[in-house]
């Protein structure tokens, strides 16, 4: 795929407190951004289990971001410093896979930032566009095609 | 020999030979296995011939159990041979089962690992660069080697598999009970793991120790602390795997005051347990300061290494990136 062509495909998981909301913001606010993430929404971003990260990738994903409220006010206390543990040891265990940090980013939006969530958004999309496709295949080149 | 008594078969794929000791190490019980089965092949110990497998009919022996990883072109050919000559498929190791050690290979590729093994280990000495080929003429005959995969495969990505044994290797009581299953025809849902499902911190006699609120604000090596035989290792500040690790070993490396390190995999409700594992390092951090996390985080010298060390070929994510691998 020649990099004008290439549209990344972006997952961000939002937490419904907060970014998911800041979102919706956008949304009536009738801002225009990158229309390439897919949002999943969660009760909290401390809900993302690494698994669904990586089940992301492996299923064809180019960049994954997290989106949660700001230290301090998630909504159930600690979960977004529980996030932010995990983003930084599954950053580590991600470059091992061979995935660029540069792929995985952790956001805080709060209900009223409309405008950060549209930043976000354009940011982390021209970034993923910049590092180009992820490719990535499990097998190995292998021709193994199972599960 | 009697033609009464249910055939089984023992073979070997990528493994140290460890899961060969397990049967080995039944010790008496092995001769009521002996007793109640007709060994029909079991290269480590007896001396059959792939020919003698490809004459006997399909499905003739009973069952069959495998260990080791599939790294190999001719392991992957040997399995196939035996799925097709099995009535059942047992997946005996951790190497079988998931992958293994062998497959921390994964990090790796065929050209890295071959370049490391044949020419840059300090003990290689090997001044014309002779690596193995898969063909090479000798004396003007055409010899040849089985092909050496980029990926090592746990054994049900290359065959069905009908039960897993887990452990590395595997514990004598769970072989008995496996056995004695097949045997008296008491077999549970195929694909089931003979081992319960919950995790090894629910059987574990540390569990007491384990204190309300569990945080981590340095981690250890083993080798680094002076560790306490009593008191929980994650409370010690030491990676055990046991939270995201099945149970039913019976604490063997806990009893030598030594963490768990997840040969069992995960249960049943878990995809992927190095994701799980880390999932749970996070939670017990004792620090919600950015900078501080970072510090801590970089003190873990191989994460992936550490929490997959077993099941890397059956992660979500299955090995490193081709195209990352220099």
């Amino acid at each position: 795929m020649s990099q004008e062509q290439f549209e990344p495909k972006v997952v961000g998981f939002l937490c419904t407190w907060c970014s998911y909301t800041g979102a919706d913001l956008a949304g009536t606010a009738r801002m225009t951004y990158a229309p390439n993430v897919r949002v999943i929404r969660v009760m909290c971003s401390g809900r993302v289990d690494p698994q669904f990260v990586l089940k992301a990738f492996q299923k064809g994903a180019d960049g994954v971001f997290i989106s949660g409220c700001h230290p301090g006010d998630c909504h159930y206390q600690d979960g977004n410093t529980k996030t932010l543990r995990r983003h930084r040891l599954l950053s580590r265990v991600l470059e091992q896979y061979g995935i660029e940090r540069e792929r995985f980013r952790l956001e805080w939006v709060s209900a009223s930032e409309g405008a950060k969530f549209r930043k976000v958004c354009d940011e982390f999309t021209e970034q993923i566009r910049a590092l180009g496709p992820l490719n990535f295949n499990g097998n190995g080149g292998q021709p193994h095609e199972r599960r | 020999m009697s033609d009464a008594k249910p055939k089984v078969a023992f073979y070997w794929c990528s493994s140290c030979g460890g899961c060969e000791e397990s049967i080995v190490d039944l010790a008496e019980d092995i001769l009521k296995v002996v007793a109640a089965v007709d060994i029909v092949f079991w290269p480590v110990a007896l001396d059959f011939k792939k020919k003698d497998v490809e004459a006997m009919p399909d499905k003739s022996i009973a069952v069959t159990f495998i260990n080791g990883a599939v790294r190999l072109s001719e392991q992957e050919e040997m399995v196939k041979l035996l799925r097709r000559k099995s009535g059942l498929i047992v997946a005996h190791g951790s190497c079988a089962h998931l992958g293994g050690i062998p497959g921390l290979g994964n990090f790796w590729n065929k050209e890295t690992i071959f370049r490391r093994a044949y020419h840059t280990t300090p003990s290689t000495d090997n001044r014309d660069g002779v690596v193995p080929l898969e063909k090479s003429v000798v004396d003007g005959k055409e010899l040849s080697l089985p092909a050496f995969f980029d990926t090592v495969l746990s054994l049900n990505q290359v065959i069905d598999v009908d039960y897993y044994l887990p452990g590395c290797a595997p514990p004598r009581d769970l072989i008995l009970n496996a056995v004695t299953a097949i045997l008296e025809g008491k077999l549970p849902p195929k694909g089931a793991v003979l081992s319960p499902n919950k995790s090894v911190c629910d059987d574990c006699e540390r569990n007491e120790t384990k204190p309300e609120k569990m945080t981590i604000k340095v981690i250890k090596r083993p080798w680094e602390a002076l560790l306490d035989p009593k008191t929980c290792f994650l409370a010690q500040g030491v990676i055990c795997m046991g939270p995201a690790t099945r149970t039913g070993c019976g604490e063997r490396c806990i009893e030598a005051n030594m963490p768990c390190r997840g040969c069992f995999g995960p249960t049943d409700q878990v995809f992927d347990q190095g994701a799980k594992f880390l999932s749970a390092l996070g939670s017990i951090i004792e620090t919600s300061d950015e900078k501080e996390i970072e510090k801590i985080v970089d003190t873990i010298v191989d994460p992936a290494g550490t929490f997959y060390r077993f099941s890397l070929p059956t992660s979500i994510l299955r090995r490193r990136k081709m195209e990352a691998i220099r």
